[in-house]
């Protein structure tokens, strides 16, 4: 069973409406104690890194997942600023990341991006893979994702890199360690691409 | 590369869909959560809902509609109308709406965006201008209005457009109020000043009648969000109401010119 994580942000709904449609059971968790029986969670994620952590660490969650996660029994996606909380540390803010994958979240350096290149990053991109990560089964090749942010996972290791987009420069729009996993990209809201990415998702 | 955003901007007014000529003329086009699952089989980029009553009529934003809207889209969402509050913005970002756009709370109170981008991100705030040249003999430049068209705003367009940047707002959407509904292009040299005027994303809305004319556009001003409102709800010259959005192949060859 896939669980939504609802500590607040992120858009639960759009999640469980895509497992709905291709017939996966999800559900919303809206408390630690709803994790039972999940075999796959989603951690979603909108705003402000400090902001997104202070409601994430008052909510009960992550006790209960750090302790499924160093047992090594359940699969965690962390979307959008839900990706960045899994890094140790965010150039956004001053509280520290989850760690649960080594790295920083830095903002896109504007002076190089192009005129025609803004801030926040919002659209669709190419998501290049190299086709090894079981997310991206079937994906590699021309994927385009949405993508609304103007911070990105920059990894610390680079084995733990799953997927990079350019934008300016070519970033970490998709990382994973062991049974942890985040992307940049809003899957939730990326059409069919996004759908067989969610799909995989309850695969691995 | 990041492609130009092609967004249908939908209006609800009286809990349905209408479309309008030079803001006025409301023609009922049909229900806006049919329209939005349409818009989904048809994977367009982006879909803004502008509610035209709540600011106009001075009432809180229809929650109950956007949470219904939120949870049938299946592409990003703007939603637009009635904000006045940081409150009002983070309940309908937490609904799972991707971004909110301010049109009349940001002209009556510029403050509103700083603390909108504070509560729930600059990425997810928007402010739209609705805009008009000036007419006269000796006037020039431009109009920036709000309440539907109805109240004018001693701001400097282009001026108001940085503020707004600089407050927090993630997108200025543009809109022509001349334009709205005649469906004879977009007003490429408004959007080309703003588009040098300010850093962050833009939006250009009103006046598209085909899709020749995001192509001009684009083509003028390279990656940005190309809006149209009658082009994606009428077809043919009796306007009958058809909801069409480019497939892939059409979008592709739209965005051809585009400079990455």
């Amino acid at each position: 069973m896939i669980k939504i994580i609802d500590y607040g942000l992120g858009n639960v709904q759009a999640f469980l409406n895509v497992y709905k449609r291709i017939g996966i059971p999800a559900a919303r968790a809206s408390s630690a104690v709803e994790l039972d029986g999940a075999t796959h969670v989603i951690l979603p994620g909108v705003g402000s890194f400090d902001h997104a952590m202070t409601l994430f660490n008052a909510s009960g969650f992550r006790e209960t997942l750090e302790s499924r996660i160093s047992r090594n029994d359940i699969q965690l996606l962390g979307v959008c600023v839900g990706m960045q909380m899994l890094a140790d540390e965010s150039e956004e803010g001053t509280m520290p990341g989850l760690g649960w994958i080594s790295g920083t979240v830095r903002k896109f350096d504007s002076s190089n991006l192009k005129t025609s290149l803004r801030l926040p990053h919002m659209g669709w991109n190419d998501v290049a893979s190299d086709g090894k990560s079981p997310l991206f089964e079937e994906l590699h090749g021309s994927a385009r994702f949405y993508f609304l942010h103007s911070y990105f996972f920059d990894a610390a290791n680079p084995d733990s890199v799953l997927a990079n987009t350019n934008y300016g420069q070519t970033f970490d729009c998709a990382v994973g360690n062991g049974g942890i996993y985040g992307v940049q990209f809003h899957p939730e809201k990326s059409h069919h691409w996004g759908q067989a990415f969610l799909n995989n998702f309850a695969r691995v | 590369m990041l492609r130009p955003r092609i967004i249908p901007c939908l209006l609800v007014h009286d809990l349905g869909l209408v479309k309008t000529v030079q803001f006025k003329q409301h023609k009922y086009v049909g229900d806006p959560i049919n329209a939005v699952k349409i818009f989904n089989e048809k994977e367009a980029d982006e879909l803004i809902v502008l509610d035209i009553d709540a600011t106009v009529q001075n009432v809180e934003p229809n929650y109950q509609m956007i949470a219904h809207l939120a949870a049938e889209c299946r592409m990003p969402l703007c939603y637009g109308g009635g904000i006045k509050t940081a409150e009002q913005a983070d309940r309908i970002i937490s609904m799972g709406v991707e971004k909110v756009a301010v049109s009349a709370g940001a002209l009556e109170r510029p403050k509103l965006i700083e603390e909108i981008a504070n509560r729930v991100g600059n990425q997810s705030v928007a402010v739209v201008i609705d805009y008009r040249k000036k007419t006269g003999l000796f006037k020039k430049g431009f109009e920036v209005l709000s309440h539907n068209a109805t109240v004018v705003h001693d701001v400097d367009l282009i001026e108001f457009a940085k503020q707004m940047q600089d407050a927090g707002a993630g997108e200025i959407i543009l809109n022509s109020v001349e334009l709205d509904g005649k469906m004879s292009g977009y007003d490429t040299k408004t959007a080309e000043l703003l588009r040098f005027s300010v850093a962050v994303p833009i939006t250009i809305l009103g006046g598209a009648g085909k899709y020749q004319d995001i192509a001009d556009l684009i083509e003028r001003c390279g990656v940005l969000g190309v809006a149209a409102g009658s082009l994606f709800v009428f077809k043919g010259p009796y306007r009958a109401v058809l909801i069409n959005y480019p497939t892939v192949e059409q979008k592709d060859a739209i965005i051809e010119s585009v400079q990455f």
